[in-house]
């Protein structure tokens, strides 16, 4: 076949398209930047209430996709590898917090977790332990959004596998485990990352299910998104300080590890 | 799509305290009634989010705030057309669920860190007013959590993840038997003020005006009041 990627003038439709559609995601951005007090700025994102939100936003998020990696790796595994009743049921309800309104989330675990939850209930009297209200709080909730980001990737990855490398590997002798360990692990490995790195961005920006679950207070469960939430009704120039602060991390994290593990998307 | 009021042809947008959702409810059948070819729209939420809402350019007709603060940033920006009148009052009321498993028996167990307590968040009214009645106690609150309005609030004291909250007493009477109330004494009450106005984006400033007149009217007083708003 001859080589067609000739740089050619692109359809003057589909630019134009492309063109509304880039300039949706430029334009809010546009806005933020252009009512950003520049001056203020550094005073704006050193104030306590910025500085303990990032850090709950932080140690939230990452506590999300560790737990996510812990329990999203192995069910999408399962999802892709065993053949069981009602699989698709099962895919279906994992991929569920991707569409559902995460405040919806938020309700259904207060239902199912608060302190008068059907399994809240019992745990509060066993243990004395409230989830909402709680760092716990936050971190549950944002599992409970961001997860499906990894199992659908992996189990996509898992999908594609080659079989054949595991199949190699079980019959020169090594065992289930191994073959896990030292063949499937690290040829899905960029996308594990990929999917770890998509968890940890929608863990970062959560908002309906944490405020819904976890309430709201600086310095125990007020994350960055509920912080500008807050600030925008008392005061404008702190919310667009932190918007500003989200959209700067959230690309720099994006971007930093794009060269790496991004592509296999 | 037509509104509840018919065939209405022209669209009245009244934005309103969340507080003020059961009364306005009744006041919009009783303003639709009146004014057959008029479809009110009511948007309820904190004061503090419709402010900005109306000063980012919402197309609203009709302002009711749950206290001054809100309604005179809106005026400072221009946005009122006429002088708010004051048309309510309500006072402040401790919020516990059904059968008040935390005990709480006043201003005092707020500053309790072993209950599950919650406020407003501080810009919206119902919170700023509830710190100063704190205040006025000499309690230090130990909050557990900031909701965005009193609708919120309230969802987590019914469902009993909070044992104790601030709210109106309007909140309380309109929850029935799900929420009990406990008062809070007159020395250290405060009063939200209500205020309305027509704003500068009205569609049409005489339904706007009309609909004010019916707030103000006895009929609207009287359905006011029915949910516990006093009048003075």
């Amino acid at each position: 076949m001859t080589n067609r990627r000739v740089t050619r003038r692109p359809p003057a439709l589909v630019l134009l398209l492309g063109a509304v559609g880039l300039a949706l995601f430029v334009v809010p951005l546009a806005g933020l930047l252009w009512r950003t007090p520049w001056s203020d700025l550094p005073t704006l994102v050193t104030s306590s209430m910025v500085t303990d939100a990032l850090g709950i936003s932080i140690v939230a998020s990452v506590s999300a996709t560790v737990f996510s990696a812990l329990v999203g790796v192995p069910l999408a595994w399962l999802l892709a590898r065993v053949e069981f009743p009602g699989r698709r049921l099962v895919r279906g309800l994992v991929l569920l917090p991707l569409v559902l309104p995460p405040v919806v989330g938020g309700a259904a675990l207060l239902f199912a977790l608060g302190r008068r939850g059907t399994l809240g209930e019992p745990l509060y009297q066993q243990t004395g332990l409230v989830l909402p209200f709680s760092i716990w709080g936050v971190i549950l909730a944002t599992t409970f959004v961001a997860m499906p980001f990894l199992v659908i990737t992996v189990e996509g990855a898992l999908r594609n596998l080659d079989e054949r490398y595991e199949s190699a590997a079980a019959s020169l002798g090594a065992g289930r485990w191994a073959v896990l360990r030292r063949v499937t692990l690290p040829m899905i490995g960029p996308s594990v990352m990929a999917g770890l790195v998509l968890t940890w961005a929608r863990s970062f920006g959560e908002f309906g299910a944490t405020i819904t679950f976890a309430g709201n207070l600086p310095g125990r469960t007020q994350t960055l998104p509920l912080a500008v939430f807050v600030a925008l009704e008392s005061d404008r120039a702190v919310a667009v300080a932190i918007s500003l602060l989200m959209v700067v991390v959230s690309l720099a994290v994006l971007i930093a590890l794009r060269e790496r593990w991004w592509k296999v998307l | 799509m037509a509104g509840c009021g018919g065939q209405g042809d022209e669209e009245l947008l009244v934005s309103a305290a969340a507080s003020l959702a059961g009364a306005f409810a009744e006041i919009e059948v009783a303003f639709e009634k009146a004014q057959p070819d008029v479809d009110v729209v009511l948007n309820f939420g904190g004061s503090s989010a419709l402010r900005e809402q109306i000063l980012g350019g919402a197309p609203v007709g009709v302002f009711a705030s749950a206290n001054t603060s809100n309604m005179n940033a809106v005026a400072t920006a221009g946005q009122t057309v006429g002088e708010p009148r004051v048309f309510a009052f309500n006072s402040l009321e401790i919020a516990v669920p059904a059968g008040n498993p935390g005990r709480v028996d006043g201003l005092d167990d707020f500053s309790d860190d072993g209950l599950l307590l919650g406020l407003c968040a501080e810009a919206v009214p119902c919170g700023e007013l509830a710190r100063e009645a704190l205040s006025n106690a000499g309690v230090t609150a130990a909050v557990d959590t900031n909701e965005p309005d009193v609708r919120a609030l309230l969802a987590k004291i019914e469902a009993g993840e909070l044992d104790a909250g601030i709210t109106y007493v309007t909140d309380v009477a309109a929850a029935g038997g799900t929420i009990q109330g406990i008062a809070i004494p007159d020395e250290v009450n405060v009063t939200a003020e209500y205020s309305i106005a027509v704003l500068a984006g009205a569609a049409n400033q005489q339904t706007a005006n009309a609909f004010i007149d019916m707030v103000l009217s006895d009929e609207g007083q009287a359905i006011l009041s029915e949910y516990g708003f006093s009048s003075q």
